[in-house]
């Protein structure tokens, strides 16, 4: 068995809503991460000092993964789990997370989804069960068990659990894939492949070039859509969760996505040797074009997605910029619940 | 020690049955509360931590799972942000090396990192201990290092009745707690066993609370403060030494978090004189941080330098009589004793 390989989109017959839609989505991610880039770099000089600054720390921002979150989210409401990684911010926009509470976490303060204990690596939100993990393929098992609760209380819920392919060779994976089929749990496997290991290419990694190859190993069905295509992962991804929530069990789906920033901010990529090349394939405003082209967008579209985007961007920002900084002396709070 | 209830005093149980009836008991209260792990279906768990269960609940509630310690303990911690219950057993404590990232990344960082908005009320289940020949990579006991990371609680249970009390706490628990029973106190017929690993266990619904003490036996002399199999060495010690007229008192922390320093402090002040035992490694460790809880507060009290009898620092040994060399046995607590005695 070899994963299929999407490489056009069989969705022509997608309707103008749903293409609005991911369109979006994938904007206000985009906004989002543009917003985040601006604010984090505001105040970490003179040169760059990482700690420094209203966000600091490690940033990894998701610009060009957009088409893979907005088109695998479309399928969800926020009863559905998602497990993401370090790079969660657009999984967490398109899956509705609430973006105050979201970047008051980022920036630390008392009004953020951890009251400033977590940080961009930690969003955990009950009101979307959504969780991220910083432990590379860590995030998979913890969406078994949301599934494991979903089934068990006789609900279509699903949990998807998001990776980079660099995950793809650790055991928590494997471990996860095996588990998933044989209890036939409601889970979609989303792997994104952004060509990038930090600063190892996948080449460099991974023994075969489709992880959804994979899938077979596990007896699940594995699509492999490549090009960064929005519809077409909107497409797989409505496969797998349809499969999931009938009851079917698991799916992988692997993304060849793109990494449009580095690793994290202040990566400077030497390691990449199609870097002057990468901005020309940004999904966003090769979709713009594309659904300009059908008539579904036009300048007046484009500026109001855009200015909405902003509109709401901005807002969260200047909300977490309001809340304040945690009270050291709460320091040793939550530890037990 | 609190009761919930006062039931006849006089039914007889040995400490794997005791821990096998509060899941059950819990269980049948209530429907979240699930088993998962290795071998703990048929065979009813390879310490007898489960035995019975599958009949009564079946393979939905009493799962056998593939060996894959990382997937199914970070299932369980994934079900119980949902609001599940889950109880995973690590066959070994000595295996906490293929899952350690569920365990201190994820069970026990989950509630802070969310700032109190996402509760792990898990439990983690695991054996410990040497004491037969099994070598250096299933001896151990390592809650040491359990207690070392923050967000478990760690509870490692010396006698029956414990074991069941404190299993019911730690299923009840909304935060995640460690369950180390060691292999040793559980009345495995297999297995070379203290007396005390059968006792008086109280039926009916029975909880201990997590973090208090017990005094296993009260003495003036001097104070053994210790867990788990070693309870049961100190208590034969102290039978010994009380024929030569000498009265030791024996403090069964019952957990290591949250540690009940205040008892250590209470016992210290009564006698002046302590010796902490540790079947876990001396450094870094459980007996360091108990002879701080006292230097902490009052050095003063310590009228004799304290003494530790842990492993030393070297991994477990295969053959018997370097094991028993390792291991802190009568012979070595007794001579510590006698040390802080002068």
């Amino acid at each position: 068995m070899t994963a299929d390989v999407i490489s056009s989109p069989a969705t022509d017959a997608l309707e103008a809503g749903v293409r609005r839609g991911l369109y979006d989505a994938m904007v206000l991610s985009r906004t989002y991460e543009e917003a985040i880039l601006r604010e984090y770099h505001a105040d970490k000089g003179p040169g760059f000092d990482i700690g420094k600054g209203l966000v600091p720390g490690e940033m990894h921002l998701s610009a060009g993964q957009e088409p893979v979150a907005a088109g695998v989210c479309a399928h969800l409401t926020t009863d559905d789990a998602v497990t993401a990684t370090h790079r969660p911010h657009h999984f967490a926009i398109c899956h509705g997370m609430d973006l105050d509470k979201m970047t008051a976490e980022i920036f630390g303060r008392v009004d953020g989804l951890g009251r400033g204990r977590g940080g961009h690596m930690h969003l955990f939100d009950p009101a979307t069960h959504f969780s991220c993990s910083g432990i590379i393929a860590e995030g998979y098992p913890p969406a078994l068990g949301a599934a494991f609760a979903f089934q068990r209380r006789g609900t279509d819920r699903i949990a998807v659990a998001v990776t980079g392919e660099g995950a793809a060779n650790q055991g928590a994976f494997h471990e996860s894939l095996n588990l998933a089929a044989l209890w036939k749990l409601p889970v979609v496997f989303v792997v994104e492949d952004n060509d990038w290991a930090i600063s190892v290419a996948r080449d460099d990694s991974t023994a075969i070039p489709n992880n959804a190859d994979r899938a077979a190993a596990y007896g699940m069905p594995g699509e492999r859509v490549e090009d960064n295509d929005v519809e077409a992962v909107y497409a797989a991804a409505g496969r797998a969760v349809a499969r999931a929530r009938a009851g079917d069990g698991p799916s992988l789906i692997e993304v060849h996505t793109l990494r449009l920033w580095g690793h994290f901010e202040g990566d400077a990529q030497g390691y990449r040797p199609e870097l002057a090349e990468v901005p020309e394939h940004d999904p966003i405003p090769r979709y713009e074009a594309a659904l300009r082209e059908a008539g579904v967008l036009d300048d007046g579209g484009v500026s109001e997605t855009k200015e909405r985007a902003s509109a709401r961007v901005e807002a969260a920002i200047e909300f977490a910029k309001a809340s304040p900084v945690p009270d050291p002396s709460t320091v040793l709070d939550y530890v037990f619940a | 020690m609190t009761m919930t209830e006062t039931p006849a005093q006089t039914r007889r149980l040995n400490t794997s049955k005791a821990m096998v009836e509060a899941i059950a008991q819990e269980m049948r209260a209530n429907p979240e509360v699930f088993y998962l792990g290795e071998d703990v279906g048929a065979y009813g768990g390879i310490f007898s931590s489960t035995t019975g269960l599958l009949d009564e609940f079946g393979p939905s509630r009493i799962i056998d799972t593939p060996i894959s310690e990382t997937g199914f303990i970070g299932l369980a911690v994934g079900a119980a942000t949902e609001g599940m219950r889950p109880i995973a057993e690590l066959m070994f404590a000595d295996f906490m090396g293929v899952c350690l990232d569920q365990i201190y990344n994820h069970m026990a960082k989950i509630h802070f990192e969310s700032g109190g908005n996402v509760k792990v009320p898990m439990v983690l289940t695991t054996a410990t201990g040497g004491g037969y020949s099994d070598g250096a990579q299933h001896s151990q006991c390592l809650w040491g290092m359990f207690a070392h990371l923050p967000g478990m609680k760690v509870v490692v249970p010396s006698m029956p009745a414990d074991a069941k009390g404190l299993m019911a706490a730690a299923i009840r628990d909304d935060s995640p707690v460690v369950y180390m029973f060691h292999k040793g106190v559980m009345g495995l017929p297999w297995m070379a066993k203290n007396p005390r690993t059968t006792d008086v266990v109280p039926e009916g619904d029975y909880v201990v609370p997590i973090g208090k003490a017990a005094v296993a036996r009260e003495g003036t002399d001097a104070s053994i403060v210790t867990i788990s199999l070693s309870v049961h060495h100190a208590l034969d010690v102290a039978e010994k030494l009380a024929e030569e007229g000498l009265s030791i008192e024996v403090l069964d922390l019952r957990s290591l978090v949250p540690l009940d320093r205040e008892a250590v402090l209470a016992s210290v002040a009564k006698t002046g004189r302590l010796v902490v035992v540790d079947e876990d490694y001396h450094s870094f460790g459980m007996s360091g941080e108990v002879v701080a809880s006292v230097a902490d507060v009052d050095p003063g009290l310590f009228r004799a330098p304290p003494q530790r009898v842990a492993v030393p620092d070297i991994p477990i040994p295969y053959a018997h009589a370097l094991e028993y060399a390792a291991l802190p046995r009568h012979d070595r607590i007794e001579a510590a004793v006698r040390t802080v005695l002068g």
